[in-house]
């Protein structure tokens, strides 16, 4: 048994793993796991960067004592520098300007280095976690993007980081002078009159109640908020790439109406959010003008009882009053949190997968490939879906060249996946010259093995780095070469900037057939010691699939190959064919012995000959 | 060397660019509009919020000052009770406009927004191909997710405090000028340069924030791309050059973003500096005058406390205006594409498509030329072609002849850029576009299937309102024509949700479904672009003899590469250098057109005479 075989399926077993994404109703401890384990991403985020955020931190402490200094400094020169003025003296004046410039300039050069500060770090941050999550989902397996849309990958790269970076740009900033200024204020409440301060601790309980509730609503609402917007993008990336289908077939009502109820949905849960919000803050609002209402109540009985000074009775009605000024600002930053929290336990979830295809821990070297491939008493079957392959035992020679044919289901897609370990087989194993798969590393297998679909996916860019990606460090020429060796060479020359010219998007205006050359001057490009090729030239037409057939004929001469064709066209060229039927192989040999066994193959070549001109 | 290539896509020069910010953003008005009230009735709320925000000390210590000095005089503590019930009013009435505030503006800043995005998705539902084949759809996506968002956050919140601070700034600094006499014009005198630097910040930042903006947009279609193309770049290895090539993007993106922070740091710097550098100056100024009498010192401690209440929103000028010039330049993206023209639509005097029971589906094209807009060379030039009712025709020619752009032209994905394409005797332009697509369905050579069951996606171009029997038997019978008979053994059979773009089938599974869709829709034409070619010879075999069954009562058009495809075809049309060169049938042209014999004949011996020509042919 190998590891893989007894790692869940994607999403299942682990409390909400990606997949449960569509839940914003996680039972208590499902909700405290993924809230967990988002606030630890969080910290191990901001931990490695927790110099620069003291430096920010410091920042906004020296910035606002120097705001605050200014109403002080006011009332010291109306205080002291006047009277002193007026006996002839400006030098107390002269001080008190001086030191009110020194605040000034003070609070305004921190208060634009923290925003400064806080840029580095919130870019620094998101830097990384955009990262962490593109590099993360390109490990990911086939198994995974297979059954999680694209839609929602995207979704979780986007927006969900968007609303992290919200946390930074709007909420981070107020917190920490918030948090100072009603340190500050409740300090000196308890200097001046410590009974009052007893009823600001008394007010306590009511917001910590009212935050408990916002906290419970909030981080719902923005699941849901995460949710919607998941889903709204999926529709929309859909939509789009699938346009022409859309058009065509006049689904453009329907289409419409869908995604005007998913942008409802969305609206609800930002509505509902608002609304959360929109009682909370004033909420605040309202304890805070009740306390000073108290405060006033029970200081003015004691004023009128002669136990308090009336002027110490202005300073804690105006202390109590400061006091509750951030606490909106608080919220706010609060609130910000809250939202990303939500974002990161979609991100979280992400990043939490497991790829089902691992890379090994100590990697066995591959040095000089053969380019023998081997397949012993291989199982396997998708997810807990039935078994498509039982037991398949097969040796490829080094250099042999070998077709698989069978009917559509036979399994030599499958086939074709486990030997590039696009999957791992449930049981048994691959070897390539000798060695499991999956005790290679991937950037060596990668190199001996490279597969060619059918379907021929352009990355926007120039013709060029598109052919390069077989080989990124391939010449000039080079790439020429494996064009030439296509024969799409003439085509990329007529093109307007020869190479040079960008691809639109998803190859818009290269023929499909075009497409399929490219894809394929890509694999003589990659140069690899296995050549898988996955129904690789149906969209060619024939003078295309002769000119890549006698390509693939120099190409193959010396190394292993695994071709899947539908048309018999291409096994022409094999050593070796291999008839497969519900994941067995029921025939093998050469062409022309297959033919005279009168079996299977014997039928599809005489349907291949009987189509021909 | 990047693997996967990041390139900006060429963009059109930003529309609304040479807008300034408030021209630009009333463009959202129309749409603004039935929020108005609400919005304005949130301004005054808000406003009323300040207001009693901002008369609570006041009042407090006037209170503290007046009746209860007095009521301590009198040792009566009834004296209490009313200032007592004031402050809670006002404090009351202050939390009050403010929940009145967010449920005011909460509805039209979110009303806005999916009223703006639904109509951004209806517009590109609009739009054609070519202008989809152009724009990414990371951009397009963070336009419609990312640009739309900052621009509901601003109605809700930016806007507000926009326009709070400016009328706060405005009254305060009158009431200093009316009051404080020379001390009012030093402060006013501090505020030249402040307007000025935020004039100049606003050029500036707008500038970055575009860039910002559409780096996100960039960036959304790099990993747009890196999952669509997960494939491939699994199969070559080449995840790390990708994120390398992700990574030098998202860097660029947090350079831009710094540069963006750098930008409002020193705007931050200079609106907190300016004005507190002017209260130093007047605070020696002000002691000074108060010295020599000139100002008493009540007058200097108001000027002071109304000095006070207009910092705070000179301070937060800075980072209300970044999100107006955010929200703005979110208008203006939104609005480029929105405003792009449609040169698709339908006619404004549209003909009907007269109902035909049997023989409709008469197709002309008339000497058709097509060039795409950024190309040097039309693809078509001069095309004559009809499909007789009834009748299958296959076309034949290169890779990269048109042949798909050609079909594209009959259910008008595109328009010919001369000639004219006819179906009954209507030019397809004079006829509304979704009568037309209902009588010619296509079936692309990309089989996009849509994340839905397998039944709604064979049934996409079949009307809703088709009686549900009929639905099945459609169904049913465009699943056994296409062959597509493993969809019964899928897990819950036809309503089994495929994958998105039905990822988890084969080729030739997705090809078929493709096909079976096309077929149950029942077009009057029915155009088919390669529809057999990831199909085995068994499925070619038993799909071409039921397609032929199901042609013979409409008008087909059918992309071929293979002899086998041919078959299905009563007559062959060849498309060469823009024109169709022959047409007859396949025997016929087998025998008579060399092109034809080299392009289709499987043959080694057909095709060996032929090849060098066309090679240097296509040298050329």
């Amino acid at each position: 048994m190998t590891p893989t075989t007894t790692s869940p399926a994607p999403g299942d077993g682990q409390p909400g793993g990606a997949h449960s994404d569509d839940s914003p109703l996680l039972d208590h401890a499902t909700s405290r796991a993924v809230r967990r384990r988002s606030l630890h991403l969080l910290a191990e985020l901001l931990r490695p960067r927790w110099r620069p955020l003291a430096w920010a931190g410091f920042l906004v402490v020296v910035g606002t004592l120097g705001q605050v200094a200014g109403p002080l400094l006011v009332q010291v020169g109306i205080d002291t520098a006047l009277p002193a003025l007026r006996d002839g003296d400006p030098g107390r004046l002269a001080l008190v300007g001086g030191a009110y410039v020194v605040a000034a300039v003070l609070g305004g050069i921190c208060a634009g280095a923290y925003v400064r500060a806080a840029a580095h770090v919130a870019q620094s941050v998101l830097l990384e976690l955009r990262r962490r999550v593109f590099r993360h989902t390109q490990r990911l397996s086939l198994e995974f993007h297979e059954s999680y849309t694209s839609g929602r990958v995207i979704s979780r790269q986007t927006s969900d980081l968007e609303a992290l970076r919200e946390l930074f740009d709007g909420g981070l900033t107020g917190v920490v002078s918030s948090l100072m200024l009603m340190l500050f204020t409740g300090v000196a409440l308890f200097y001046v009159d410590w009974r009052s301060g007893l009823v600001l601790v008394a007010a306590m309980l009511p917001a910590w109640l009212l935050t408990r509730w916002f906290q419970r609503r909030s981080q719902l609402y923005y699941r849901q908020q995460r949710t919607t917007s998941a889903r709204l993008i999926v529709k929309f990336v859909e939509t789009m790439t699938g346009m022409r289908a859309v058009q065509a077939f006049r689904r453009e009502p329907t289409t419409q109406a869908a995604y005007s109820r998913l942008g409802e949905e969305y609206r609800d849960a930002n509505l509902r959010i608002f609304g959360v919000n929109g009682r909370y803050q004033p909420g605040l609002v309202l304890i805070g003008n009740v306390t000073v209402t108290a405060a006033l109540a029970y200081g003015g009985w004691r004023v009128v009882d002669g136990q308090l000074e009336l002027g110490a009775l202005v300073a804690v009605l105006l202390y109590v009053k400061r006091f509750f000024q951030p606490i909106q600002q608080l919220g706010m930053f609060y609130n910000a949190l809250q939202s990303a929290v939500a974002a990161l336990e979609k991100v979280s979830g992400l990043l939490a997968e497991e790829p089902t295809v691992v890379e090994p821990q100590h990697p066995t070297p591959l040095r000089h490939v053969r380019g023998e491939v081997r397949l012993d008493d291989v199982t396997f079957g998708y997810g807990k879906g039935p078994v498509v392959l039982p037991q398949l035992d097969l040796v490829i020679p080094a250099g042999q060249t070998v077709a698989l044919v069978g009917s559509t289901g036979a399994g030599k897609s499958t086939l074709a996946k486990l030997v590039t370990r696009f999957y791992d087989a449930s049981e048994g194993r691959v070897l390539l010259d000798g060695t499991d798969v999956r005790e290679l590393a991937s950037t060596d297998l990668r190199r001996a093995v490279v597969m060619v679909t059918q379907e021929a996916y352009l990355f926007s860019g120039s013709v060029r780095e598109n052919i390069a990606l077989g080989r990124p460090d391939a010449t000039d020429a080079e790439v020429e070469a494996a064009a030439r060796a296509v024969g799409v060479h003439d085509f990329v020359a007529g093109l307007p900037d020869g190479y040079d010219t960008e691809v639109n998007k998803r190859g818009g205006r290269v023929s499909a057939g075009q497409r399929q050359l490219l894809s394929f001057a890509r694999a003589f490009l990659a140069d690899p010691a296995v050549l898988v090729l996955d129904e690789a030239t149906s969209s060619l037409d024939l003078p295309g699939e002769r000119l890549v057939q006698r390509g693939l004929q120099t190409l193959l001469a010396d190394r292993t190959a695994l071709i899947i064709a539908h048309r018999l066209s291409t096994v022409a060229i094999a050593d070796r064919v291999l008839v497969m039927e519900a994941g067995r192989i029921v025939e093998d040999g050469t062409p022309e012995e297959l033919v005279a066994q009168q079996g299977r193959y014997a039928a599809l070549d005489a349907a291949w000959q009987d189509s021909l001109v | 060397m990047a693997a996967m290539p990041s390139n900006p896509p060429e963009r059109p020069v930003p529309a609304g660019s040479q807008l300034g910010t408030i021209a630009s953003v009333l463009r959202l008005l129309p749409s603004v509009r039935p929020a108005l009230p609400r919005l304005v009735a949130g301004l005054v709320a808000s406003l009323g919020a300040s207001l009693a925000a901002l008369a609570i000390p006041r009042v407090l210590q006037r209170l503290v000052e007046g009746p209860l000095a007095q009521g301590v005089a009198e040792q009566d503590h009834a004296a209490l009770l009313w200032p007592t019930l004031a402050v809670l009013g006002l404090g009351v009435t202050e939390a009050g406009l403010i929940l009145l505030r967010r449920n005011l503006v909460m509805y039209p800043g979110t009303r806005v927004e999916a009223v703006l995005r639904t109509e951004l998705f209806r517009h590109l539902q609009q739009l054609p191909p070519a202008f989809h084949d152009r724009w990414s759809g990371g951009q397009l996506l963070s336009r419609s997710m990312a640009d739309l968002g900052l621009l509901r956050r601003w109605l809700v919140f930016g806007l507000l405090q926009l326009v709070v601070s400016v009328i706060t700034i405005a009254v305060g600094v009158g009431i200093l000028l009316a009051t404080a006499g020379w001390l009012g014009l030093v402060y006013l005198a501090g505020a030249i340069p402040v307007t000025i630097i935020a004039f100049r910040f606003s050029r500036r930042y707008r500038v970055i924030a575009r860039l910002s903006q559409d780096q996100s947009g960039d960036l959304a279609n790099t990993v747009e791309e890196s999952v669509h193309g997960i494939r491939v770049l699994k199969a070559f290895g080449r995840g790390d050059d990708a994120l390398e090539s992700f990574s030098g993007q998202a860097e660029e993106l947090r350079r831009t973003e710094i540069r963006k922070a750098g930008n409002q740091a020193t705007v931050t710097t200079s609106l907190q500096l300016i004005p507190e550098l002017t209260l130093a100056v007047c605070l020696v100024l002000g002691v000074w005058l108060a010295a020599d009498g000139h100002v008493t010192v009540g007058a200097l401690v108001a000027f002071f406390l109304t000095a006070a209440v207009i910092n705070g929103p000179v301070v937060d000028l800075g980072m209300t205006l970044s999100m107006t010039l955010n929200a703005r330049t979110a208008v203006d993206r939104y609005f480029e594409v929105l405003e792009t023209p449609n040169p698709l639509t339908d006619p404004a005097d549209p003909e009907d498509l007269a109902a035909v029971d049997e023989g409709g589906g008469h197709v002309v094209l008339r000497d058709v030329s097509f060039r795409y807009d950024d190309a040097p060379a039309p693809v078509l030039d001069g095309v004559d072609l009809e499909l007789p009712a009834g009748t299958t025709t296959a076309l034949v020619g290169l890779t990269g002849s048109g042949k798909s752009t050609l079909a594209m032209l009959l259910p008008r994905l595109a328009d010919v850029t001369a000639g004219a394409v006819e179906i009954d005797g209507h030019d397809v332009r004079d006829l509304r576009r979704h009568d037309l697509r209902r009588a010619i369905a296509v079936a692309f050579e990309d089989p996009t299937l849509f994340s839905t069951s397998v039944r709604d996606n064979i049934l996409l171009g079949v009307d809703d309102d088709v009686p549900p029997e009929r639905r099945e038997r459609l169904l049913h019978e465009a699943v056994e024509v296409a062959q597509a008979g493993f969809v019964h053994d899928l897990p819950q059979g036809l309503d089994t949700r495929i994958g998105e773009e039905g990822l988890s089938l084969s080729g030739g599974q997705r090809q078929r479904l493709a096909l079976a869709r096309a077929v149950a829709a029942r077009p009057r034409v029915l155009v088919l672009d390669d529809p057999l070619s990831a199909l085995d010879v068994t499925t070619e075999e038993a799909v071409t003899a039921r397609l032929r069954e199901v042609l013979a009562g409409s008008t087909s058009l059918i992309i071929a590469h293979r002899p086998s495809t041919v078959a299905l075809a009563d007559r062959v049309a060849v498309l060469s250098e823009g024109r169709i060169s022959a047409v007859g049938t396949h025997r016929e042209l087998l025998a008579s057109d060399d092109h034809y014999r080299y392009v289709i004949a499987s043959l080694e011996k057909d095709w060996e005479s032929g090849e060098h020509d066309h090679e240097t042919e296509a040298v050329r």
